[in-house]
Protein backbone atom coordinates (compact mmCIF):
# COMPACT_ATOMS: atom_id res chain seq x y z
CA UNK A 1 0.00 0.00 0.00
CA UNK A 2 2.79 2.98 1.08
CA UNK A 3 3.99 1.56 -2.34
CA UNK A 4 0.83 2.27 -3.84
CA UNK A 5 0.76 6.09 -2.47
CA UNK A 6 4.17 7.20 -3.18
CA UNK A 7 3.80 6.27 -7.54
CA UNK A 8 2.95 8.81 -9.13
CA UNK A 9 -1.14 7.01 -10.10
CA UNK A 10 -1.62 6.65 -6.05
CA UNK A 11 -0.27 10.42 -5.31
CA UNK A 12 -2.87 11.63 -7.96
CA UNK A 13 -5.32 9.13 -6.46
CA UNK A 14 -5.72 11.08 -3.26
CA UNK A 15 -5.34 14.16 -5.18
CA UNK A 16 -8.87 13.67 -6.84
CA UNK A 17 -10.64 11.47 -3.92
CA UNK A 18 -9.88 14.14 -1.52
CA UNK A 19 -11.00 16.93 -4.22
CA UNK A 20 -14.16 15.26 -5.22
CA UNK A 21 -14.54 15.41 -0.89
CA UNK A 22 -14.00 18.99 -0.83
CA UNK A 23 -16.45 19.49 -3.96
CA UNK A 24 -19.33 17.96 -1.82
CA UNK A 25 -18.41 20.02 1.02
CA UNK A 26 -18.39 23.02 -1.32
CA UNK A 27 -22.57 22.39 -2.60
CA UNK A 28 -23.45 21.79 0.97
CA UNK A 29 -21.75 25.18 2.01
CA UNK A 30 -23.28 27.37 -0.91
CA UNK A 31 -26.83 25.57 -0.84
CA UNK A 32 -26.78 26.79 3.20
CA UNK A 33 -25.56 30.20 1.69
CA UNK A 34 -28.24 30.43 -0.48
CA UNK A 35 -30.66 30.71 2.15
CA UNK A 36 -29.18 34.59 2.67
CA UNK A 37 -30.89 35.21 -0.84
CA UNK A 38 -34.10 33.62 0.04
CA UNK A 39 -34.72 35.26 3.06
CA UNK A 40 -33.85 38.69 4.20
CA UNK A 41 -35.09 38.33 7.82
CA UNK A 42 -32.17 36.38 8.42
CA UNK A 43 -34.16 33.83 10.22
CA UNK A 44 -33.61 31.00 7.75
CA UNK A 45 -29.54 31.62 7.23
CA UNK A 46 -29.36 31.76 11.18
CA UNK A 47 -31.31 28.61 11.86
CA UNK A 48 -29.39 26.59 9.48
CA UNK A 49 -25.48 28.02 10.79
CA UNK A 50 -26.94 26.81 14.14
CA UNK A 51 -27.70 23.35 12.84
CA UNK A 52 -24.15 23.26 11.55
CA UNK A 53 -22.70 24.35 14.44
CA UNK A 54 -24.16 21.69 16.96
CA UNK A 55 -25.26 18.70 14.93
CA UNK A 56 -23.24 16.17 16.00
CA UNK A 57 -22.75 14.34 12.20
CA UNK A 58 -21.05 17.76 11.40
CA UNK A 59 -19.03 17.77 14.37
CA UNK A 60 -17.34 14.28 13.30
CA UNK A 61 -17.59 15.69 9.64
CA UNK A 62 -15.38 18.82 10.72
CA UNK A 63 -12.13 17.17 11.27
CA UNK A 64 -12.01 15.20 8.00
CA UNK A 65 -12.73 17.93 6.41
CA UNK A 66 -9.51 19.29 7.22
CA UNK A 67 -8.01 16.46 6.62
CA UNK A 68 -9.60 16.64 3.39
CA UNK A 69 -8.10 19.98 2.67
CA UNK A 70 -4.41 19.18 4.24
CA UNK A 71 -4.15 16.22 2.03
CA UNK A 72 -5.32 17.71 -0.88
CA UNK A 73 -2.78 20.40 -0.27
CA UNK A 74 -0.12 18.65 0.71
CA UNK A 75 -0.07 16.40 -2.55
CA UNK A 76 -1.00 19.56 -4.67
CA UNK A 77 2.62 20.49 -3.20
CA UNK A 78 4.14 17.14 -3.54
CA UNK A 79 3.29 16.75 -7.31
CA UNK A 80 3.74 20.60 -8.18
CA UNK A 81 7.72 20.28 -6.95
CA UNK A 82 8.33 17.10 -8.81
CA UNK A 83 6.81 18.41 -11.59
CA UNK A 84 8.91 21.54 -12.12
CA UNK A 85 12.08 19.23 -11.68
CA UNK A 86 11.14 17.35 -15.38
CA UNK A 87 12.15 19.91 -17.72
CA UNK A 88 15.41 21.08 -16.98
CA UNK A 89 16.17 23.55 -19.92
CA UNK A 90 12.79 25.42 -20.78
CA UNK A 91 11.79 26.45 -24.50
CA UNK A 92 12.12 28.97 -26.34
CA UNK A 93 8.75 29.44 -27.93
CA UNK A 94 6.06 26.95 -26.24
CA UNK A 95 2.44 27.68 -27.56
CA UNK A 96 0.47 25.24 -25.46
CA UNK A 97 -2.61 27.92 -25.45
CA UNK A 98 -3.35 25.42 -28.75
CA UNK A 99 -3.12 21.71 -27.01
CA UNK A 100 -4.85 22.71 -23.41
CA UNK A 101 -6.87 25.26 -21.52
CA UNK A 102 -5.67 27.90 -19.47
CA UNK A 103 -7.24 27.02 -15.96
CA UNK A 104 -5.99 23.12 -16.17
CA UNK A 105 -1.72 24.52 -16.89
CA UNK A 106 -2.70 26.71 -13.54
CA UNK A 107 -4.45 24.03 -11.24
CA UNK A 108 -1.53 25.06 -8.43
CA UNK A 109 -1.64 28.81 -8.95
CA UNK A 110 -5.63 29.03 -8.97
CA UNK A 111 -5.73 26.68 -5.97
CA UNK A 112 -3.00 29.14 -4.13
CA UNK A 113 -5.65 32.00 -5.01
CA UNK A 114 -8.62 29.52 -3.21
CA UNK A 115 -6.20 28.93 -0.04
CA UNK A 116 -5.37 32.94 0.08
CA UNK A 117 -9.34 33.32 -0.20
CA UNK A 118 -10.03 30.93 2.15
CA UNK A 119 -7.80 31.98 4.66
CA UNK A 120 -9.20 35.36 4.75
CA UNK A 121 -13.14 33.62 4.59
CA UNK A 122 -11.88 31.95 7.98
CA UNK A 123 -10.85 34.31 9.70
CA UNK A 124 -13.68 36.42 8.83
CA UNK A 125 -16.46 33.71 9.81
CA UNK A 126 -15.29 30.54 10.90
CA UNK A 127 -12.95 31.82 13.53
CA UNK A 128 -15.36 34.50 15.08
CA UNK A 129 -18.27 31.69 14.97
CA UNK A 130 -16.78 29.02 16.47
CA UNK A 131 -13.72 30.95 18.83
CA UNK A 132 -13.87 34.15 19.23
CA UNK A 133 -17.21 35.28 19.34
CA UNK A 134 -18.61 38.63 17.70
CA UNK A 135 -20.35 41.12 19.62
CA UNK A 136 -22.73 41.03 16.05
CA UNK A 137 -23.74 37.87 16.81
CA UNK A 138 -25.13 38.56 20.26
CA UNK A 139 -27.50 40.81 18.27
CA UNK A 140 -31.33 39.75 19.11
CA UNK A 141 -30.17 35.92 20.24
CA UNK A 142 -33.48 33.40 19.56
CA UNK A 143 -33.69 30.09 21.83
CA UNK A 144 -29.69 30.33 21.74
CA UNK A 145 -29.57 30.87 17.53
CA UNK A 146 -26.50 33.29 17.29
CA UNK A 147 -27.03 36.18 14.41
CA UNK A 148 -24.36 34.67 11.86
CA UNK A 149 -26.89 36.67 9.63
CA UNK A 150 -25.79 39.87 10.63
CA UNK A 151 -22.06 39.48 10.64
CA UNK A 152 -21.95 38.44 7.27
CA UNK A 153 -24.20 40.78 5.90
CA UNK A 154 -22.22 43.78 7.98
CA UNK A 155 -19.06 42.50 6.60
CA UNK A 156 -20.06 42.99 3.34
CA UNK A 157 -22.13 45.88 3.25
CA UNK A 158 -19.31 48.04 5.52
CA UNK A 159 -16.21 46.94 2.92
CA UNK A 160 -16.53 47.01 -0.60
CA UNK A 161 -12.82 45.35 -0.83
CA UNK A 162 -14.37 42.21 1.24
CA UNK A 163 -16.93 41.98 -1.47
CA UNK A 164 -14.18 41.79 -4.41
CA UNK A 165 -12.04 39.79 -2.51
CA UNK A 166 -15.19 37.09 -2.27
CA UNK A 167 -16.03 37.62 -6.37
CA UNK A 168 -12.02 36.68 -6.70
CA UNK A 169 -12.09 33.62 -4.57
CA UNK A 170 -15.10 32.35 -6.36
CA UNK A 171 -13.65 33.03 -9.97
CA UNK A 172 -10.83 31.26 -9.05
CA UNK A 173 -12.77 28.38 -7.61
CA UNK A 174 -15.05 28.18 -10.76
CA UNK A 175 -11.80 28.01 -12.70
CA UNK A 176 -10.28 25.76 -10.26
CA UNK A 177 -13.16 23.42 -11.06
CA UNK A 178 -14.04 23.76 -14.54
CA UNK A 179 -10.56 21.49 -14.89
CA UNK A 180 -10.70 19.14 -11.90
CA UNK A 181 -14.41 18.03 -12.23
CA UNK A 182 -13.27 15.72 -15.00
CA UNK A 183 -9.99 15.66 -13.65
CA UNK A 184 -10.53 13.75 -10.91
CA UNK A 185 -12.40 11.33 -12.53
CA UNK A 186 -10.12 10.55 -15.61
CA UNK A 187 -7.52 10.00 -12.66
CA UNK A 188 -9.96 7.48 -11.38
CA UNK A 189 -10.17 5.62 -14.30
CA UNK A 190 -13.91 6.90 -14.88
CA UNK A 191 -13.65 7.94 -18.21
CA UNK A 192 -13.85 6.96 -22.34
CA UNK A 193 -15.05 8.53 -25.10
CA UNK A 194 -18.68 9.25 -23.99
CA UNK A 195 -18.47 10.01 -20.34
CA UNK A 196 -15.34 12.50 -21.38
CA UNK A 197 -18.03 14.64 -23.09
CA UNK A 198 -20.50 14.15 -20.52
CA UNK A 199 -18.17 15.01 -17.51
CA UNK A 200 -16.95 18.50 -19.19
CA UNK A 201 -19.96 19.62 -19.52
CA UNK A 202 -21.16 18.66 -15.78
CA UNK A 203 -17.68 20.15 -15.00
CA UNK A 204 -18.65 23.42 -16.87
CA UNK A 205 -22.31 23.61 -15.19
CA UNK A 206 -21.18 22.82 -11.75
CA UNK A 207 -17.56 25.66 -11.87
CA UNK A 208 -20.75 28.16 -12.99
CA UNK A 209 -23.16 27.61 -9.96
CA UNK A 210 -20.51 27.78 -7.47
CA UNK A 211 -18.68 30.62 -8.69
CA UNK A 212 -21.68 32.18 -9.70
CA UNK A 213 -23.43 31.55 -6.66
CA UNK A 214 -20.81 32.29 -4.18
CA UNK A 215 -19.89 35.41 -6.30
CA UNK A 216 -23.86 36.23 -6.21
CA UNK A 217 -24.09 36.33 -2.62
CA UNK A 218 -21.77 39.23 -1.74
CA UNK A 219 -22.86 41.54 -4.38
CA UNK A 220 -26.36 40.80 -3.71
CA UNK A 221 -26.09 41.72 -0.09
CA UNK A 222 -24.19 44.60 -0.89
CA UNK A 223 -26.13 46.13 -3.81
CA UNK A 224 -29.92 45.20 -1.84
CA UNK A 225 -28.47 47.48 0.72
CA UNK A 226 -27.30 50.25 -1.86
CA UNK A 227 -31.06 50.38 -2.70
CA UNK B 1 10.67 30.69 -49.87
CA UNK B 2 13.36 33.20 -48.07
CA UNK B 3 13.21 32.09 -44.10
CA UNK B 4 15.00 33.04 -40.92
CA UNK B 5 15.81 29.92 -38.78
CA UNK B 6 16.61 29.81 -35.13
CA UNK B 7 18.14 26.70 -34.44
CA UNK B 8 19.53 25.17 -31.34
CA UNK B 9 22.66 23.80 -31.52
CA UNK B 10 24.21 22.10 -28.94
CA UNK B 11 27.80 20.08 -29.12
CA UNK B 12 26.87 16.92 -27.14
CA UNK B 13 24.88 16.18 -24.13
CA UNK B 14 27.41 18.23 -21.38
CA UNK B 15 27.90 21.15 -23.59
CA UNK B 16 25.91 24.07 -23.07
CA UNK B 17 23.77 24.69 -26.05
CA UNK B 18 22.41 27.82 -27.61
CA UNK B 19 20.63 29.12 -30.48
CA UNK B 20 21.91 30.12 -33.71
CA UNK B 21 20.28 31.89 -36.60
CA UNK B 22 20.42 30.94 -40.19
CA UNK B 23 19.16 32.58 -43.38
CA UNK B 24 17.82 30.72 -45.87
CA UNK B 25 16.82 31.33 -49.53
CA UNK B 26 14.43 29.70 -52.22
CA UNK B 27 12.90 27.22 -50.27
CA UNK B 28 9.97 25.30 -52.18
CA UNK B 29 6.69 25.42 -50.22
CA UNK B 30 5.77 21.47 -51.66
CA UNK B 31 9.02 20.75 -49.69
CA UNK B 32 8.84 18.89 -46.52
CA UNK B 33 10.05 20.47 -43.48
CA UNK B 34 13.01 17.52 -43.27
CA UNK B 35 13.45 18.87 -46.40
CA UNK B 36 14.48 22.62 -45.56
CA UNK B 37 16.59 21.25 -43.04
CA UNK B 38 18.50 19.15 -45.56
CA UNK B 39 18.70 21.97 -48.07
CA UNK B 40 20.49 24.33 -44.66
CA UNK B 41 22.55 21.29 -44.15
CA UNK B 42 23.94 21.77 -47.50
CA UNK B 43 24.23 25.51 -47.05
CA UNK B 44 26.42 25.10 -44.16
CA UNK B 45 28.49 22.42 -45.58
CA UNK B 46 29.49 24.73 -48.52
CA UNK B 47 29.75 28.07 -47.39
CA UNK B 48 33.40 28.71 -47.10
CA UNK B 49 33.14 32.24 -45.68
CA UNK B 50 32.03 31.04 -42.16
CA UNK B 51 34.46 28.11 -41.05
CA UNK B 52 32.52 28.16 -37.61
CA UNK B 53 29.30 27.48 -38.80
CA UNK B 54 29.95 24.26 -41.00
CA UNK B 55 28.97 21.27 -38.96
CA UNK B 56 25.63 20.47 -40.17
CA UNK B 57 22.91 20.80 -38.20
CA UNK B 58 21.92 17.02 -36.48
CA UNK B 59 17.96 15.51 -35.88
CA UNK B 60 16.48 12.36 -36.09
CA UNK B 61 14.68 10.81 -39.02
CA UNK B 62 14.39 7.74 -40.62
CA UNK B 63 11.33 6.96 -42.75
CA UNK B 64 9.93 10.45 -43.76
CA UNK B 65 6.53 8.61 -44.44
CA UNK B 66 4.93 9.28 -40.22
CA UNK B 67 5.37 5.78 -39.36
CA UNK B 68 8.49 5.25 -37.98
CA UNK B 69 8.51 7.51 -35.13
CA UNK B 70 11.89 8.84 -35.62
CA UNK B 71 11.51 12.21 -36.17
CA UNK B 72 10.99 15.18 -33.43
CA UNK B 73 11.11 18.62 -33.64
CA UNK B 74 9.76 21.70 -31.65
CA UNK B 75 8.59 24.30 -34.08
CA UNK B 76 7.42 27.68 -33.24
CA UNK B 77 6.36 26.19 -30.38
CA UNK B 78 4.46 23.12 -31.01
CA UNK B 79 5.81 19.74 -31.15
CA UNK B 80 5.55 18.06 -34.93
CA UNK B 81 5.33 22.13 -35.47
CA UNK B 82 2.26 23.91 -36.58
CA UNK B 83 -0.06 21.06 -38.38
CA UNK B 84 -2.62 18.62 -36.99
CA UNK B 85 -2.10 14.69 -36.60
CA UNK B 86 1.25 14.39 -38.61
CA UNK B 87 4.94 13.88 -37.61
CA UNK B 88 7.74 16.30 -38.59
CA UNK B 89 8.90 14.76 -42.08
CA UNK B 90 4.90 15.26 -42.76
CA UNK B 91 4.71 19.35 -42.14
CA UNK B 92 5.31 20.63 -45.28
CA UNK B 93 7.09 24.47 -45.88
CA UNK B 94 3.34 25.02 -46.72
CA UNK B 95 2.05 25.55 -43.55
CA UNK B 96 4.90 29.12 -43.47
CA UNK B 97 5.15 32.54 -44.74
CA UNK B 98 7.73 33.66 -46.56
CA UNK B 99 9.89 35.77 -44.59
CA UNK B 100 8.93 33.91 -40.90
CA UNK B 101 11.17 33.43 -38.41
CA UNK B 102 10.68 29.84 -37.36
CA UNK B 103 12.29 28.59 -34.03
CA UNK B 104 13.18 24.94 -33.54
CA UNK B 105 14.24 23.00 -30.67
CA UNK B 106 14.99 19.82 -29.35
CA UNK B 107 12.40 17.76 -27.44
CA UNK B 108 12.99 19.25 -24.19
CA UNK B 109 12.51 16.70 -20.57
CA UNK B 110 14.17 15.06 -18.19
CA UNK B 111 13.74 11.89 -19.65
CA UNK B 112 15.10 12.96 -22.99
CA UNK B 113 18.99 14.35 -22.78
CA UNK B 114 20.23 16.09 -25.90
CA UNK B 115 22.98 13.88 -27.71
CA UNK B 116 23.52 16.74 -30.24
CA UNK B 117 21.68 19.81 -31.89
CA UNK B 118 18.24 18.89 -32.52
CA UNK B 119 18.54 15.08 -31.66
CA UNK B 120 17.56 13.56 -28.29
CA UNK B 121 17.76 10.35 -26.14
CA UNK B 122 14.65 8.39 -26.18
CA UNK B 123 16.14 5.24 -24.63
CA UNK B 124 14.12 5.78 -22.05
CA UNK B 125 10.66 4.51 -23.82
CA UNK B 126 12.39 1.34 -24.62
CA UNK B 127 13.45 1.08 -20.99
CA UNK B 128 9.80 1.54 -20.08
CA UNK B 129 8.58 -1.10 -23.01
CA UNK B 130 11.02 -3.77 -21.78
CA UNK B 131 9.74 -3.69 -17.97
CA UNK B 132 6.39 -4.89 -19.38
CA UNK B 133 4.97 -3.64 -22.66
CA UNK B 134 5.09 -7.35 -23.70
CA UNK B 135 3.20 -10.68 -23.49
CA UNK B 136 4.59 -14.61 -22.61
CA UNK B 137 3.75 -16.84 -24.84
CA UNK B 138 5.72 -19.77 -26.45
CA UNK B 139 7.02 -19.05 -29.53
CA UNK B 140 6.84 -21.35 -32.01
CA UNK B 141 4.28 -21.98 -35.06
CA UNK B 142 2.31 -18.65 -36.14
CA UNK B 143 -0.70 -19.06 -34.57
CA UNK B 144 -4.11 -19.82 -37.34
CA UNK B 145 -5.21 -15.96 -37.75
CA UNK B 146 -9.09 -16.60 -36.36
CA UNK B 147 -7.99 -18.63 -33.52
CA UNK B 148 -9.23 -16.49 -31.56
CA UNK B 149 -12.38 -14.43 -32.00
CA UNK B 150 -12.03 -10.85 -30.91
CA UNK B 151 -14.93 -8.13 -31.27
CA UNK B 152 -14.96 -5.33 -33.49
CA UNK B 153 -14.47 -2.89 -31.76
CA UNK B 154 -12.46 -4.02 -29.15
CA UNK B 155 -10.20 -4.50 -31.70
CA UNK B 156 -10.06 -1.16 -33.56
CA UNK B 157 -9.50 0.49 -30.19
CA UNK B 158 -6.47 -1.76 -29.74
CA UNK B 159 -5.41 -0.80 -32.89
CA UNK B 160 -5.91 2.97 -31.88
CA UNK B 161 -3.53 2.89 -29.21
CA UNK B 162 -1.17 0.30 -31.27
CA UNK B 163 -0.93 2.94 -33.39
CA UNK B 164 1.76 5.04 -30.89
CA UNK B 165 4.55 4.96 -32.88
CA UNK B 166 6.78 6.38 -29.60
CA UNK B 167 8.20 9.57 -30.96
CA UNK B 168 7.99 11.25 -27.55
CA UNK B 169 5.55 14.02 -28.43
CA UNK B 170 3.52 13.38 -25.30
CA UNK B 171 6.61 14.11 -23.43
CA UNK B 172 7.76 16.89 -25.23
CA UNK B 173 4.63 18.93 -25.23
CA UNK B 174 3.33 18.16 -21.73
CA UNK B 175 3.89 21.19 -19.28
CA UNK B 176 5.17 18.33 -17.07
CA UNK B 177 6.64 16.22 -19.18
CA UNK B 178 4.99 13.21 -18.28
CA UNK B 179 5.12 9.89 -20.05
CA UNK B 180 1.54 8.97 -19.60
CA UNK B 181 0.19 8.80 -23.45
CA UNK B 182 3.13 6.67 -24.66
CA UNK B 183 2.48 4.13 -21.48
CA UNK B 184 -1.10 4.23 -21.54
CA UNK B 185 -1.06 3.50 -25.34
CA UNK B 186 1.14 0.54 -24.90
CA UNK B 187 -0.80 -0.34 -21.68
CA UNK B 188 -4.09 -0.47 -23.73
CA UNK B 189 -2.82 -2.38 -26.93
CA UNK B 190 -2.05 -5.30 -25.00
CA UNK B 191 -4.79 -5.32 -22.61
CA UNK B 192 -7.74 -4.63 -24.77
CA UNK B 193 -7.42 -8.24 -26.56
CA UNK B 194 -7.32 -11.60 -25.01
CA UNK B 195 -3.27 -12.15 -25.39
CA UNK B 196 -2.44 -9.60 -22.76
CA UNK B 197 -5.63 -9.41 -20.58
CA UNK B 198 -4.25 -12.10 -18.03
CA UNK B 199 -0.76 -9.99 -17.02
CA UNK B 200 -2.64 -6.48 -17.51
CA UNK B 201 -2.17 -6.26 -14.00
CA UNK B 202 1.71 -6.92 -13.34
CA UNK B 203 1.78 -4.77 -16.69
CA UNK B 204 0.51 -1.81 -15.40
CA UNK B 205 2.69 -1.85 -12.20
CA UNK B 206 5.87 -2.90 -14.09
CA UNK B 207 5.35 0.15 -16.08
CA UNK B 208 4.08 2.66 -14.24
CA UNK B 209 6.74 2.05 -11.75
CA UNK B 210 9.57 2.45 -14.64
CA UNK B 211 8.24 5.56 -15.67
CA UNK B 212 8.18 7.03 -12.42
CA UNK B 213 12.05 5.96 -12.05
CA UNK B 214 13.14 7.45 -15.04
CA UNK B 215 12.37 11.26 -13.76
CA UNK B 216 8.86 11.61 -15.90
CA UNK B 217 6.36 14.13 -14.33
CA UNK B 218 3.09 13.28 -12.99
CA UNK B 219 -0.26 14.07 -15.50
CA UNK B 220 -2.43 16.72 -14.85
CA UNK B 221 -4.96 15.88 -17.49
CA UNK B 222 -4.17 19.16 -19.59
CA UNK B 223 -4.93 17.12 -22.58
CA UNK B 224 -2.14 18.92 -24.43
CA UNK B 225 -0.72 15.19 -25.28
CA UNK B 226 -3.74 14.16 -27.20
CA UNK B 227 -3.81 17.35 -29.27
CA UNK B 228 -0.16 16.81 -30.09
CA UNK B 229 0.41 13.22 -30.72
CA UNK B 230 0.97 12.79 -34.66
CA UNK B 231 -1.61 9.64 -34.18
CA UNK B 232 -4.14 11.23 -32.44
CA UNK B 233 -4.00 8.77 -29.61
CA UNK B 234 -6.98 9.56 -26.94
CA UNK B 235 -6.80 10.47 -23.41
CA UNK B 236 -9.48 7.52 -23.11
CA UNK B 237 -6.52 5.47 -22.54
CA UNK B 238 -5.04 7.01 -19.85
CA UNK B 239 -8.12 6.37 -18.38
CA UNK B 240 -8.07 3.03 -18.85
CA UNK B 241 -4.00 2.91 -17.37
CA UNK B 242 -5.61 4.36 -13.85
CA UNK B 243 -8.24 1.76 -14.07
CA UNK B 244 -5.63 -1.29 -14.65
CA UNK B 245 -3.41 0.53 -12.26
CA UNK B 246 -5.58 0.99 -9.53
CA UNK B 247 -7.17 -2.24 -9.92
CA UNK B 248 -3.31 -3.99 -9.79
CA UNK B 249 -3.26 -1.80 -6.12
CA UNK B 250 -6.64 -1.89 -4.75
CA UNK B 251 -7.66 -5.45 -5.79
CA UNK B 252 -4.47 -7.53 -6.24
Amino acid sequence: MLKFLNSSIGKKFLMSLSGLFLLTFLLVHLILNSFILFDSSGALFNQAAHFMATNPIIKVVEPVLAIGFILHIFYAIILTLHNLTTRPVGYDKQKLGHSSSWSSRNMFILGLVVLTFLVIHVANFFWKIKFTGDELLEHGVVDGVENAYLLVTTFFIDWWWIVITYVIGSIALGLHLFHSVWSAFQTLGFSNQLWRRRLTLIALVVSIVIAGGFALIPLWVKISSML
Amino acid sequence: MDLTLKVWRQENAKAKGKFEKYQIKNISPDSSFLEMIDALNEQLIQDDKDPVAKEPVAFDHDCREGICGMCSLYINGRAHGPDEEITTCQLHMRKFKDGDTIVIEPWRANGFPVIKDLMVDRQAFDKILQSGGFISANTGNAPDANAIPIGKDKAEEAMDAASCIGCGACVATCKNSSAMLFVASKVSQLALLPQGKHESVKRAHAMIAKMDELGFGHCTNTGACEVECPKGISLDHIARLNREFLAANLMP
